[in-house]
């Protein structure tokens, strides 16, 4: 009688990637749930239009390479990337830039580097970036929570706007935009950024009306959503809790030295950890398994790293939010951080080079 | 008239098959620093055709000279002087491209794809041979340059020769062509990252032509002389 031998791992969860990307998509949905609650419906006509985009473009390449089609298309790695390009949009961003954000990061970022798995960097964090340096002007177009705005957006009315840049009744988008004291409203950071070159204190920012009582309106939660859904992710064992514990640690030490030096020039540390994009990068994009790091230490570092360079640029650079060029970065540094964090194997020293 | 296969064979060498943009991939520096519109790529490729014949002729006349080892050194020397030369001329008469250019006009001193050609080629065979070379490289690198400028001027700002007339003269402004209006420019294709993803799309689009072609070619039999092998190693 003869045994199969095999060498280990000898049990599988016989998952596949669907499976996995659905699990995660379904982990957006609360996040998607406080944004479309307090920003309106723009994010998710930009989802939907991402997807069918990516969808089309997948479709397309797949077939130029003459690969499975079918098990590729609906593996859900570019619907996942859809949705995280349709969240991290600015909502009445015009129709084109998730169109043309969707099909660079599936044909370009994904597919011309080999598809999904050798990707060297996250396709949707490459085309925010690459949106945000084409199109400055469209790419800032944020909205403001729909409490504060004079104009009550419906359904139609934010189709109409993406699509044509006007509401039904002919307000453009700055007007939109406009608080009810004429001014431009912006996003909690950028209105902090802004409010620190004029010389306002950071308590006196906080009493900006998109700021609201805590953190930002709106942001708080949507943030808080992805916070939920991140944790979900990390009981369900999809995503390694390792990567957003030190993304999220790392954020809260370096703006916690920074406040208690000045407390008037740097935000606090929850205002930090809940605004802009980084609830959304610590548990979303960071832990992206092909783009990341593999090893349970180099995990560590690259959270470490990106959670320094988000601070950093928030705080000193041009760009009022940093969560994605920081990913792009720390992708970057990836394969070198591999090299050095490779765990011993058994049976070996650490540092045995033969 | 009959073209000297040899000529011919430069020509396809510098035009295609071993084009210094494309495949030699040589003088990226200016090749993606200086392509966002045409006319800049236009300039930019007159002088190092300029530059490359004028160069690979007077190596090739001193070729006996040079002493081997300080070759390098004098090829240098000679391909500076010409860059001067260009330089100087075109601050003269076209001073507005001139100052569009920059510090990439006096930095074809150093564009590998010169004296790469002066090294493999030109300090090797006389001078009309040499020359043509020169020429033709010169207008490979140039017509890599011109597609660039063109896909780059179309995609960021919806044109095709904006400001020619920097360039060419005052005639050159009917050139401008306007192929679509813009709200917003397309930041990428102007800048520095656009002119490489754009280039990896034209060097895959050369090689997929170059595999279509080479599916197309009849399968020429080889004539192989069939041999009894003996092979007494093998059980």
């Amino acid at each position: 009688m003869a045994f199969w031998i095999a060498s280990s791992p000898h049990s599988h969860i016989k998952n596949k990637t669907s499976a996995l990307m659905r699990l995660v998509m379904y982990a957006t949905v609360p996040g998607i749930l406080a944004q479309w609650y307090f920003f309106g419906w723009g994010n998710i006509i930009h989802i939907l239009l991402a997807m069918t985009t990516a969808i089309a473009a997948e479709f397309i390449v797949l077939s130029l390479r003459k690969h499975q089609i079918k098990d590729q298309v609906l593996d859900g790695s570019a619907l996942l990337t859809a949705v995280l390009i349709g969240v991290s949009l600015p909502a009445l961003a015009p129709w084109w830039i998730s169109v043309i954000g969707a099909v660079f990061a599936i044909v370009v970022v994904k597919q011309l580097y080999g598809g999904l798995g050798h990707n060297p960097f996250n396709p949707a964090m490459a085309a925010y970036v690459m949106l945000l340096i084409s199109f400055p002007v469209q790419m800032t177009l944020w909205q403001p929570p729909t409490s504060l705005m004079q104009i009550q957006l419906s359904f139609g009315d934010t189709l109409a706007t993406i699509f044509t840049g006007f509401t039904s009744e002919g307000y453009s988008v700055e007007q939109l935009r406009t608080h009810i004291d004429g001014f431009t409203m912006a996003t909690p950071l950028d209105t902090l950024k802004t409010n620190l070159t004029v010389g306002l204190t950071v308590i006196e920012s906080m009493n900006s009306p998109v700021i609201g009582d805590n953190f930002g309106i709106g942001w708080e939660w949507v943030n808080a959503g992805f916070l939920l859904g991140g944790l979900f992710l990390i009981v369900k064992k999809a995503i390694d809790w390792t990567t957003p514990a030190s993304f999220l640690a790392s954020l809260f030490i370096c703006s916690l030295i920074a406040f208690l030096i000045s407390p008037d020039s740097s935000a606090s540390t929850m205002f930090h950890w809940f605004n802009g994009a980084c609830m959304l990068g610590a548990f979303f994009i960071l832990t992206d398994p092909v783009s990341g790091a593999t090893s349970t230490k180099g995990r560590i570092i690259i959270g470490l790293l990106a959670g320094l360079l988000v601070y950093l640029i928030r705080k000193f650079g041009g760009y009022p939010d940093a969560v994605a060029f920081s990913v792009l970065l720390c992708n970057m540094a990836a394969p070198l951080i591999d090299q050095y964090t490779r765990p011993r194997t058994y049976g070996h020293q650490s540092g045995d080079k033969s | 008239m009959k073209l000297n296969p040899e000529y011919k064979d430069l020509a396809w060498q510098g035009l295609w098959k071993n084009n210094p943009g494309l495949v030699q991939l040589l003088g990226l520096c200016p090749l993606l620093a200086v392509t966002s519109t045409v006319t800049n790529a236009l300039g930019l490729g007159l002088a190092t055709l300029f530059v490359l014949v004028c160069s690979n002729a007077t190596v090739s006349l001193i070729r006996h000279w040079v002493p081997k080892e300080i070759r390098i050194p004098i090829f240098v020397l000679i391909i500076a002087a010409f860059v001067t030369c260009v330089q100087l001329l075109m601050n003269a008469f076209t001073y507005d491209l001139y100052k569009s250019l920059g510090i990439f006009l006096p930095l074809i001193v150093t564009n590998c794809a010169i004296i790469g050609r002066a090294e493999a080629y030109a300090s090797k065979n006389p001078l009309k041979q040499a020359s043509f070379d020169g020429l033709m490289m010169g207008i490979g690198f140039m017509l890599v340059l011109l597609t660039l400028g063109v896909v780059r001027e179309v995609l960021g700002q919806g044109t095709i020769f904006d400001g020619a007339n920097l360039l060419l003269g005052e005639w050159a402004t009917v050139l401008r062509i306007e192929v679509f209006q813009f709200d917003s420019q397309f930041l990428l294709a102007v800048l520095p990252p656009g002119a490489f993803i754009a280039m990896g799309f034209l060097i895959a689009l050369k090689n997929y032509i170059d595999t279509k072609v080479a599916e197309r070619q009849p399968n020429v039999e080889q004539q192989s002389i069939e041999r009894v092998r003996v092979n007494f190693d093998a059980q």
